[in-house]
């Protein structure tokens, strides 16, 4: 069958199972937007093409598919630049495919000519300047595949004009050819019965669940080992929903804003299991001083992660299931009596600490904001945060339960992802209740996208938290730089008014009690809402605690006030 | 210590400047890199010189690894290999007794003698980087004019049961690469 290149890119997204894709037109990508209709595949019509990647990227978390965001050549190109470096950081698998001057000028500064391929090089798992149309799908194929498969990423099909235009026989590509090269690694016996030998001889493990536990589906198989071995579970940022944070064994999240019992107890552990996790900085704090009396036990899917911040006893390279389904079987039912009473007693000390362990009158703290919002919801919310001080209350307050989503911009730590990445949750997840936390700050890099959000409908729910400032950089000023508050203070619009001009209603809640209210007609409400809560810009209440200073040791935390104060912490980090 | 690593990589445009972008990304220190054709078609062989003092061979080699482009990595620095550097020297030839002494050194140490005028001579020479180093000071004292190297290239010696399992591995590799019609490797 004949076809043009635009036509056999939608035809090879539809076999691809592709239902929407995120995007906006432009000179260099028209001739394939041109007959999308008869492929039955829906366009997103977003406002910057940021949001386009971030929105793929909020669809592939939040359905384990692969998202797809097409932009023009040149601005539309590099627009997209931030979030496939999310993705990438993130382990997120997007396909963005962008149009290209044509082939006869290519490389002669033509009008919206912008190197994109080579301008995406190091933020791509690949990419691909398609410059013949009998390779189109072949390669489009192949996209998708190297974008799912292993540790996913990122891949950019760079696409010129005159190749979109040109027309060829189509014959579909071979699946079985990309197939048969995509085992995944499994483990070595000899280094997983290292590994179990570690496990049995363990008196104080630890368990670090990464996104490797979500990516390789091995929840129930971590859920059996922590079971039998009566080991207790931190999570990564993004390891949340690996473990049910109801279970006896959870620790919380790890890490620079971590629950304080989860970095104590991996400081003073005797063995760590990180699974599927990289020991990214804002986990470890000081490496050189990270859980000194541990052996460390480290499976992952990615080679290069093995050995590259922390030095481990056993590094195992494998598909996580297979290795921790094998490891069930293979290691002793355990008992960890005096670790366990340990960590009970910093679990109670840690919650004492905790603000929203305390009745504050007449002020409205974060983490009673997202604490009602867990209550109203009932923990089965899909949350997405913006990045900052609400990504951080969101991540320590919602007890996101195991299977359920929280997305975030973990690893690039991308304000302005909160909006655009819910867009792409809410698409697909069509039936779940989608909440966005955002801050002032993230919120106004990506406020178009509420024009998104209303022409397609969509009924998500956003917490805005306001401070009237740039929270986590005013909280480092506070805490490391004398109280300078240099470029952090916004003088920002009437949020309800703006929201409500787009369409959307909108309420503000300045008290608990009004917040709560506001947060139940949110929920019981069918479409879009925002809730603005207006939050302290200073004062102890400001601050995300517990804190571990950049370059710290992990359990040398800056915890809130046993009483609630007025003034600023300024010295205490020192 | 330096340590040699062979990369063989699909035959693609753009391989050289992934390569490159890694070790510049990730701030590797590269001695040489070399690149050329080998006997497949579609297949070029890298030869990656690395200063394991500085940077980990092992850690650049399953980067190397991860590139979609790249079909197999092997560090052969333990393993008996020939490895080789091509130098061309131009040398001043000031008088009759300095070209015979020119003529000398590259008689003794098997150099060619590629190019000869009045007033220079060119010398080319195969041989490990300590020989050429040698003969490089051996004439700089009648003026080198010109010198460049390629850097080393390198190849293990007889067929090793891993090397069998490398050439299998490419092989099946390259036959994927030519059934799929793309690049696509991994």
């Amino acid at each position: 069958m004949q076809m043009t290149g635009a036509e056999i890119v939608w035809e090879m997204l539809r076999r691809e199972g592709v239902e929407v894709v995120f995007g906006i037109p432009g000179g260099g990508i028209m001739h394939t937007y041109h007959p999308r209709k008869e492929f039955g595949i829906h366009h997103v019509l977003v406002r910057h093409e940021q949001s386009a990647a971030h929105a793929a990227d909020g669809y592939a978390r939040a359905s384990g598919k692969v998202g797809v965001a097409i932009a023009t050549s040149g601005p539309g190109a590099t627009n997209l630049v931030t979030g496939i470096a999310t993705a990438m950081m993130d382990s997120s698998p997007i396909v963005c495919i962008t149009g290209q001057v044509s082939t006869s000028v290519l490389g002669s500064d033509a009008f919206q000519e912008a190197d994109i391929t080579g301008i995406t090089l190091p933020i791509t798992k690949h990419n691909y300047l398609v410059t013949d149309v009998n390779e189109l799908a072949a390669t489009i194929r192949d996209a998708f595949q190297i974008a799912r498969s292993g540790r996913p990423g990122p891949v950019l099909v760079d696409l010129p004009s005159d190749v979109q235009k040109a027309v060829t026989e189509f014959v579909p590509p071979m699946e079985e050819a990309m197939d048969s090269g995509q085992s995944l690694p499994v483990y070595d016996q000899e280094a997983l019965d290292r590994a179990i030998e570690l496990i049995n001889r363990a008196h104080r493990p630890v368990i670090l669940a990464g996104q490797g536990v979500l990516q390789s589906g091995a929840q129930h198989a971590l859920a059996a080992f922590a079971d039998k071995t009566q080991t207790p579970v931190a999570v990564t940022l993004l390891g949340k929903g690996s473990f049910s944070p109801s279970h006896s064994l959870y620790l919380g999240m790890m890490g620079m804003h971590g629950h304080a019992v989860a970095n104590q107890a991996i400081q003073d552990a005797d063995l760590l299991i990180a699974l599927g996790m990289r020991f990214d900085d804002r986990v470890t704090g000081n490496p050189e001083m990270y859980a000194l009396q541990a052996r460390k036990i480290h499976i992952d899917i990615d080679a290069t992660e093995l050995n590259k911040v922390i030095p481990t006893d056993v590094a195992i390279l494998s598909d996580l299931r297979p290795a921790l389904t094998a490891m069930v079987d293979a290691v002793s039912p355990r008992q960890h009596g005096a670790w366990g009473e340990r960590i009970e007693g910093w679990r109670t000390r840690s919650r004492e600490m905790e603000t929203l362990h305390h009745q504050l009158k007449d002020s409205l703290p974060a983490p009673h904001i997202i604490n009602e919002i867990f209550s109203a919801t009932d923990g089965q919310a899909v949350i997405v945060t913006d990045v900052g001080q609400n990504q951080m209350w969101a991540a320590q307050y919602y007890a996101t339960e195991c299977d359920r989503p929280f997305l975030s911009s973990g690893g690039l730590g991308t304000m302005g992802f909160g909006l655009p990445a819910a867009i792409g949750a809410q698409f697909a997840r069509p039936g779940d209740e989608v909440w966005v936390i955002v801050g002032d700050g993230g919120f106004q890099m990506s406020l178009p996208e509420l024009a998104t959000l209303v022409q397609e409908k969509l009924p998500i729910r956003i917490a805005l938290i306001n401070n009237r400032c740039l929270g986590m950089v005013r909280q480092w000023q506070t805490m490391f730089y004398d109280s300078n508050y240099e470029a952090t203070d916004l003088l920002n619009p009437d949020f309800v008014k703006l929201t409500e001009a787009y369409g959307i209603p909108a309420l503000r809640a300045t008290t608990l009690d009004s917040a709560r209210e506001a947060i139940s007609e949110a929920h019981a409400n069918r479409g879009p809402m925002l809730v603005e809560f207006e939050v302290a810009r200073d004062g102890e209440l400001s601050h995300v605690y517990p804190m571990v200073p950049a370059g710290a040791a992990l359990d040398a935390m800056i915890h809130r006030s046993p009483a609630p104060v007025a003034s600023v912490a300024g010295g205490r980090a020192s | 210590m330096n340590r040699t690593l062979i990369a063989t990589v699909a035959d693609c445009p753009g391989v050289l400047n992934r390569v490159a972008s890694l070790f510049r990304r990730r701030a590797y220190n590269i001695e040489s890199l070399t690149v050329g054709h080998t006997e497949k078609n579609g297949v070029s062989r890298m030869t990656i010189v690395v200063d394991s003092r500085r940077t980990d061979a092992g850690k650049v080699a399953r980067n190397l690894e991860k590139l979609i482009d790249v079909l197999h990595v092997e560090d052969i620095t333990d393993r008996p290999a020939i490895l080789h550097d091509l130098a061309l020297i131009k040398v001043r030839i000031r008088d009759r007794v300095a070209r015979s002494e020119i003529l000398r050194i590259a008689d003794s140490f098997q150099a060619r003698l590629v190019d000869m005028c009045p007033s220079t001579a060119m010398v080319e020479l195969v041989g490990s980087e300590r020989k050429i180093d040698t003969v490089v000071e051996a004439l700089r004292s009648h003026g080198i004019l010109e010198m460049v190297r390629t850097g080393r290239v390198a190849m293990v010696r007889g067929v090793s049961e891993n090397e069998v399992e490398a050439m299998a591995s490419t092989e099946q590799r390259m036959s994927m690469w030519e059934e799929g019609g793309n690049q696509w490797q991994e």
